[in-house]
């Protein structure tokens, strides 16, 4: 399956996906206008790849800041997930960042997958 | 402004000075007019961000003001494009300080049509309590509906989330299809 590899932009995460090296992460910013253009490729990518999982999934979700088009987006990746077996959320922020901790907390009550809290 | 217009009249030279006074007695870091687009908001919060920087300003303060930045910028964008006039395209920014706030002040015209739904969106958000802000939230990221005209609110709510103060605003009718929407956050500096 091929990777799928976007460097961040001030205004956009890095995404690196790959799944022969068992590494899925979404990192940095995500401001983007266009939020829904953005997260097409990755949405689609894991929505191929939930075809044929390895037997475990970390998805390391490490932001500094989303924009509330993003948190859609996140959402429906995250849902991708609630298909793959054996499927967690890494989510990462910034220690003394309780807004972004909080973030991550409400979207674990929004879907049926595990998610694992650690800092920076 | 129309200090500002009548010294142009008097003593073209003299606005410049008057324009300094007025956002150095404001404390204003950041004023920009104009029109908005995704480019000039990139612009504009690396500009905001130094100057939260260089002021050596808590992390976890400098990330509110920069969410409640994003969300205040791209709203303006958003309803900018709604408008066919060059003129009412055109929108303000600005950021300052005042006592123990960062305030973000944002400017621009919307159509009369839609003033009094934005109203009761700002309202019915300003009524409710943290919970209460968390419970709409997670019900509009849930129901997914990308509408492109602001999310139904969803900024306006984020905006008060992360602020943690009641949002301000107000309405100047300019005619009868436009108003001026006026609308302020205010970001406490020192920590709950």
């Amino acid at each position: 399956m091929q990777i799928l590899q976007l460097e961040g932009t001030e205004d956009t995460p890095r995404i690196f996906l790959d799944k022969s090296k068992n590494i899925f992460e979404i990192s940095g910013r995500s401001l983007p206008e266009d939020a829904a253009e953005f997260y097409k490729p990755i949405i689609q990518w894991l929505s191929d790849y939930a075809k044929d999982p390895n037997p475990s999934t970390e998805l390391i979700i490490k932001l500094e800041y989303f924009n509330t088009a993003s948190s859609k987006l996140i959402l429906d990746v995250l849902s991708k997930l609630e298909e793959i077996k054996n499927s967690k959320v890494i989510w990462y922020y910034y220690e003394e960042d309780e807004d972004m901790k909080e973030a991550g907390e409400e979207f674990s009550e929004l879907v049926d997958v595990p998610f694992e809290y650690k800092t920076y | 402004m129309a200090l500002v217009a009548y010294l142009f009249k008097q003593k073209p030279m003299k606005y410049i000075y008057e324009i300094q006074k007025i956002m150095s007695s404001k404390n204003l870091m950041l004023v920009y007019e104009g029109e908005f687009t995704q480019e000039i908001t990139k612009s504009v919060l690396s500009m905001a961000e130094r100057n939260l920087e260089t002021k050596g300003e808590e992390m976890t303060i400098k990330r509110k003001v920069f969410n409640v930045m994003v969300e205040c910028l791209q709203n303006i964008c958003k309803h900018a494009d709604s408008h066919d006039n060059e003129h009412e395209k055109e929108a303000v920014f600005m950021i300052g300080k005042e006592d123990n706030n960062y305030i973000i002040t944002s400017g621009n015209f919307i159509s009369n049509d839609n003033v009094e739904s934005l109203k009761e969106k700002l309202d019915h958000i300003n009524s409710l309590d943290k919970e209460g802000l968390k419970n709409l939230y997670k019900e509009l990221i849930k129901n997914n509906e990308l509408s492109d005209r602001g999310g139904a609110g969803l900024g306006f709510v984020d905006i008060a989330r992360k602020s943690g103060s009641k949002l301000e605003y107000d309405f100047e009718r300019i005619n009868d299809n436009i108003s001026f929407f006026s609308f302020k956050t205010s970001i406490p500096i020192t920590k709950e």
